[in-house]
């Protein structure tokens, strides 16, 4: 459907100095693709002071949705990108998933069932909102340099580094970075020009997927449906946007003509069945079928995969744009590390350990969904049946329907964590992002915990008396009790805060290390663990 | 160590037969299978151990 995609926003094309060089240029950091995932990338390592050249073969943000549903941990971390609060401003703010089987509600989930957290569990917004936002903000930050119509054709691996041949309006240059980073997407040019295998499960069922704007007042939650009247013996999903614009989701199951079924005439007849009796003009329709897949590695030598162009979901679920801007969140800090010296490569395989977790994460709870959505044979579609027949009487079916499992972040089982000594309880984990907390600052005026974190290596510390303890080098310290104020109790029982304790927090704002009290030595060896020295 | 019990558990063996097979008496195959299916997820849970569920299944395919 890319033909009748109209662009939303065009930043052009314009030569860049390194066209006209006489030598090669070398930059420490070239990132290729400027989707959500490459911008993200971009954004964070400029933030921390690193320059970016980033390359797009395309120079526009087209139309049409893809993306809609961006999580909270995605939030957060756009939050931190300087873009996160004009976006939950933009979006429509959900977090009520109800479930029905033909007519009949099964069951309802609140995915954020508690207050004191800066971001909503998740927003839908179309996926041009958000690019447009981050090209924004790209544009704003200096040591980014954008590049539009930069058609990466060629790649030679250096021994420290890879050198690019890129396309231009304008002819073919060349140039050198000390790391590339591979967010080209899921046809990723760089994965095929290193030859790289991304094999996986392929599966047959097709999927309309239609974006559809009407005036409606159907409420705002995520609606799924197995086998409604309205769509015979297939699943249904429904969405909410902005502009009054719905997103449709249908299975039309693995025998689908993609030709036939995308006729406007046919496409107009299955949504007047979902959407009647409301009027609605068709924004955009594609088919689709998925693919759940990664690459072996996600790092190869100076090369790093990140987003789509590493691993690929189904959509139910939201996990693929949201997994990948928190790939791009995890690999920014420890590359910025890296090229200031204040960590060894040895942080990288980090990066390929904690993100293939994520990814066999994401991919496991997409086929199960699956396998659920499209049972495989009349035997495993007898037992999915059993299931949903169960669900209204019982809880324990109910818990097994699998209508997606929505995103949330990994807890990293990972190298750069310092196990426990003491036992915490709460909702505080190690290797996973800190859980958000409503605080007060100084002046009175209220304050969250993310969005108070400085964005390097950081000691939360809980008061004790009038000692305060010294951060080692390149920690951060911020005092709850002192710089912050815990006055509804929210981050003492969400991070079972006892006087004296210590937690240590990444730049990305995992949780890896925590104490009952502080120990200097302690901290310092967490800190060096983490960045792996 | 396996964890599924395969001694004899009801005081009355016939009896639990005669029970789960007059949950079948004039069902199609159909319906018998659809109860079927059903009573596996309620039993399952009931269970609810997966070391002995996967035991289960692995004496129920090796029993044809």
């Amino acid at each position: 459907m890319s033909a009748t995609r109209k662009s939303v926003y065009h930043y052009g094309y314009r030569r860049a100095r390194d066209q006209d060089a006489q030598a090669v240029v070398r930059h420490p950091v070239v990132v290729v693709g400027a989707g959500p995932v490459g911008l993200a990338a971009a954004i964070d390592l400029a933030l921390r002071g690193v320059p970016v050249v980033l390359l797009d073969d395309a120079d526009r943000i087209g139309e049409g949705s893809r993306g809609i549903c961006w999580s909270k941990r995605t939030l957060e971390i756009l939050d931190r990108l300087g873009v996160g609060e004009q976006l939950v401003e933009r979006g429509v703010t959900w977090k009520l998933g109800k479930v029905f089987c033909g007519e009949e509600l099964l069951f309802s989930f609140d995915l954020l069932p508690e207050e004191g957290h800066k971001m909503p569990a998740f927003i839908n917004l179309q996926q041009f909102y958000l690019e447009k936002a981050l090209v924004d903000r790209a544009l704003e930050l200096e040591n980014i340099d954008l590049r539009g119509k930069n058609r990466v054709v060629g790649l030679d691996r250096l021994n420290d580094g890879a050198r690019l041949t890129v396309e231009t309006p304008e002819g073919r240059y060349r140039l050198d970075a000390d790391w590339l980073v591979a967010a080209d997407g899921a046809r990723s040019t760089l994965r095929g020009l290193l030859g790289l295998d991304f094999a996986g499960v392929t599966f047959e069922d097709k999927f309309l997927i239609a974006d559809v704007r009407m005036a409606a007042d159907f409420p705002t939650e995520r609606r799924f449906w197995f086998a409604p009247s309205f769509h015979s013996g297939q699943s249904a999903l429904m969405h909410r946007q902005p502009d009054n614009v719905w997103r449709i989701d249908l299975q039309l199951g693995p025998d689908a003509d993609p030709v036939a079924e995308q006729e406007p005439g046919r496409v107009r007849a299955r949504l007047e069945n979902v959407l009647a009796p409301h009027a609605f003009e068709l924004e955009w329709v594609s088919i689709y079928t998925f693919n759940c897949r990664r690459l072996d590695r996600f790092v190869h030598d100076r090369v790093i995969f990140i987003g789509d162009a590493a691993h690929q979901v189904s959509p139910f679920g939201a996990r693929g744009a949201n997994s990948g801007i928190q790939d791009a969140e995890n690999l920014a800090w420890k590359l910025a590390a890296l090229l200031k010296r204040e960590a060894d490569d040895a942080l990288i395989s980090s990066y390929e350990r904690e993100r293939i977790q994520a990814a066999d994460e994401n991919i496991g709870h997409s086929t199960r969904s699956t396998d659920f959505m499209s049972p495989h044979s009349g035997a495993e579609r007898r037992l999915r049946d059993a299931v949903l027949a169960l669900a209204p009487r019982v809880e324990f079916a109910r818990r097994m329907v699998n209508s997606g499992r929505l995103s949330v972040a990994t807890v990293y089982d990972s190298p750069l964590s310092t196990a426990d000594v003491e036992r915490f309880a709460g909702a505080a984990k190690l290797g996973a992002p800190l859980p958000d907390a409503p605080l007060e600052r100084r002046d009175g005026t209220p304050a969250h915990l993310l969005e108070s974190l400085r964005g390097g290596f950081e000691i939360v510390y809980v008061k004790n008396g009038n000692a305060v303890p010294t951060a080692p080098r390149g920690v951060a310290l911020t005092v709850i009790g002192e710089d912050l104020l815990d006055r509804q109790g929210l981050f003492a029982e969400r991070f079972d805060a006892t006087p004296g304790a210590a937690y240590l927090v990444r730049p990305d704002q995992h949780l890896c290390a925590r104490w009952r009290s502080f120990d200097a030595d302690a901290v310092e060896r967490a800190h060096q663990r983490a960045l792996q020295r | 160590m396996p964890k599924l019990v395969t001694a004899s558990r009801f005081a009355d063996p016939d009896g639990a037969y005669l029970v789960l097979v007059e949950a079948r008496r004039n069902l199609s195959e159909t319906e018998a299978a659809e109860l079927d299916a059903k009573l596996v997820f309620i039993l399952a849970n009931h269970i609810g151990d997966l070391d002995v569920l996967r035991e289960a299944i692995a004496l129920a395919k090796e029993s044809r």
